[in-house]
């Protein structure tokens, strides 16, 4: 286990009822964790607490606990304690996250790897581009780019720039990484290219993933957690979630009678 | 009877678009035919004193570029203020309705009070005078315009920035900004192209100076400014004079205005 997730309530600025409530989830090291449910169950608020994004603005509440493991010390930190912005770095450092729409930064594709890299500090040429390198292969990427390393990113096709992205992520070593809905603004290939990259990521990284599709939590998940109207309904291994879930409501959305 | 009000219409607006484009046409073709027949080479070689045009043209480019000098940082940081840091802060959309506001206020009123803040104390008009009015017209503008298009830049590139652990100014400086920069350009250059031909917030800032100068502390050279005072001579070389400073100053500020569109269209593309 990487993260735990404890008695975590979250309510958004000026709502009056909280969108999550009491959820506890474990996220297993080196694993994929799927957040599934239908539209609104709270699967994207609950993932975008587990590094914090929620606080670019002001006013959101949390409760319980959120722990993530310090790789080094092997103790469990409650990332909601964080308050300085140093840490807050240094979290979304450790944790990291590829957004819905691929969102490559206005820099050649170079940079946008190396942009992270520099924040951490890295300036070494050599070792830039060797960090570079890595990252790019590490996303399939770099047989497709080597040429062209200094053309801006957005010049790319989508797929393109959500692998950048997510070379970008795994450039910072995070030990954990977070997809809120990564492909579903890909076509077919590129969904398939994104799926076979994350199934590999594992072997570095645990991770957590939004997702739409029931095929894809099926496919690349170890672990599914089914939502629904900001409770977390059941949680359990994906080969059970989806052959023999123990909830009601679980089965009727997997099965597509409602969601 | 419905196709009769549909040919009234078309006819009434017809008529109307002919009457306003037959206007502006009229003045530039007499701009351009008094204007190109009043140039010559001595105009760009010699100063208002030996009727010519140079220390006018320098002068006022140098007063715009300026207030652009000024303008721009003040402007950009308000418009940053206002888009990336302003979020919840009831007073932030009063100030933006202020800046809206300042943008249609009357010329003349930014002359007199800039005339009341800067020539009255110092004791005589001088062109840092003439490029503080030029730089506060120029402010509502570049707020709006850079406000505007850091709202375009799409809230997940910032949550992109953040979440691989850059600190908010630099996701704002080295993200966000990039992503708007051609945006933010183009709102300049048009900001440039409506104070470089201004007359009402030089007339009693800068003055006026017949002879070549770079010196912004004394009265200082404009074209415009020049352009009022020449039209109404009785003498017809300098009222020519005129015609050519008017017709150089229409070609400047069309030709700004058509590389900012330009630049927009390339954008779009």
């Amino acid at each position: 286990m990487i993260m735990d997730i404890k008695h975590f309530s979250f309510t958004y600025a000026g709502a009056s009822a909280p969108s999550l409530k009491n959820i506890n989830l474990p996220i297993e090291e080196n694993k994929v964790t799927a957040l599934i449910g239908p539209s609104g169950c709270g699967k994207s608020t609950l993932l975008r607490s587990m590094n914090r994004i929620h606080d670019l603005y002001p006013g959101n509440k949390y409760e319980g606990e959120i722990l993530l493991k310090n790789l080094e010390t092997k103790k469990f930190e409650n990332i909601l304690e964080i308050k300085k912005e140093n840490d807050f770095i240094n979290l979304r450092q450790r944790v990291g996250m590829i957004f819905q729409k691929p969102t490559p930064f206005p820099m050649s594709i170079y940079d946008n790897i190396a942009y992270g890299l520099k924040l951490q500090g890295k300036k070494n040429k050599t070792e830039l581009d060797e960090a570079v390198e890595n990252a790019l292969k590490g996303a399939a990427l770099w047989n497709e780019v080597k040429d062209r390393l200094n053309a801006d990113a957005r010049g790319m096709s989508g797929g393109q720039q959500q692998r950048l992205c997510i070379a970008r992520a795994v450039a910072l070593k995070p030990e954990v990484l977070l997809f809120d809905e990564p492909t579903s603004a890909l076509d077919p290939i590129s969904t398939g290219a994104i799926e076979e990259l994350i199934v590999e990521l594992k072997e570095e990284v645990s991770i957590a993933i939004v997702t739409h599709n029931m095929q894809q939590a099926s496919r690349i998940s170890d672990f599914t957690a089914f939502m629904y109207l900001g409770d977390l309904i059941e949680y359990d291994k994906t080969e059970t979630i989806f052959l023999n879930p123990k909830e009601k409501r679980t089965e009727d959305y997997i099965t597509g009678k409602f969601g | 009877m419905r196709l009769m009000i549909n040919k009234i219409v078309l006819i009434l607006s017809t008529l109307a678009a002919v009457i306003g484009i037959g206007f502006l046409f009229w003045i530039l073709i007499t701009l351009t035919i008094k204007g190109v027949s009043a140039i010559n080479l001595h105009i760009f070689t010699a100063d208002l004193v030996d009727n010519g045009l140079r220390n006018l043209l320098v002068g006022q480019f140098t007063l715009a570029l300026m207030a652009v000098v000024i303008g721009v940082p003040i402007g950009m940081v308000a418009g940053i203020y206002l888009q990336e840091y302003s979020f919840g802060n009831k007073y932030a959309e009063f100030i933006r309705n202020l800046s809206d506001v300042m943008m249609s206020a009357p010329s003349i009123v930014i002359g007199t009070f800039v005339y009341a803040i800067v020539v009255n104390p110092v004791g005589h008009v001088n062109g840092w005078a003439g490029a503080i009015a030029l730089a506060i017209m120029m402010i509502p503008i570049v707020v709006r315009t850079t406000d505007d298009m850091l709202g375009l830049v799409p809230r997940e590139l910032r949550e992109a920035g953040v979440a691989i652990g850059a600190p908010k100014y630099k996701v704002i400086f080295n993200i966000i900004i990039k992503a708007a920069k051609v945006g933010i350009m183009t709102g300049i250059l048009l900001a440039f192209a409506r104070i470089v031909g201004e007359t009402a917030p030089l007339l009693f800032t800068s003055g006026n100076s017949e002879y070549f100068t770079m010196d912004l502390n004394n009265e200082f050279p404009s074209l415009t400014v020049a352009i009022y005072n020449l039209a109404t001579m009785p003498d017809e070389k300098l009222v020519n004079l005129a015609w050519a400073g008017a017709f150089l100053l229409t070609l400047f500020v069309l030709i700004i205005n058509l590389i900012g569109r330009f630049i927009t269209k390339e954008k779009k593309q």
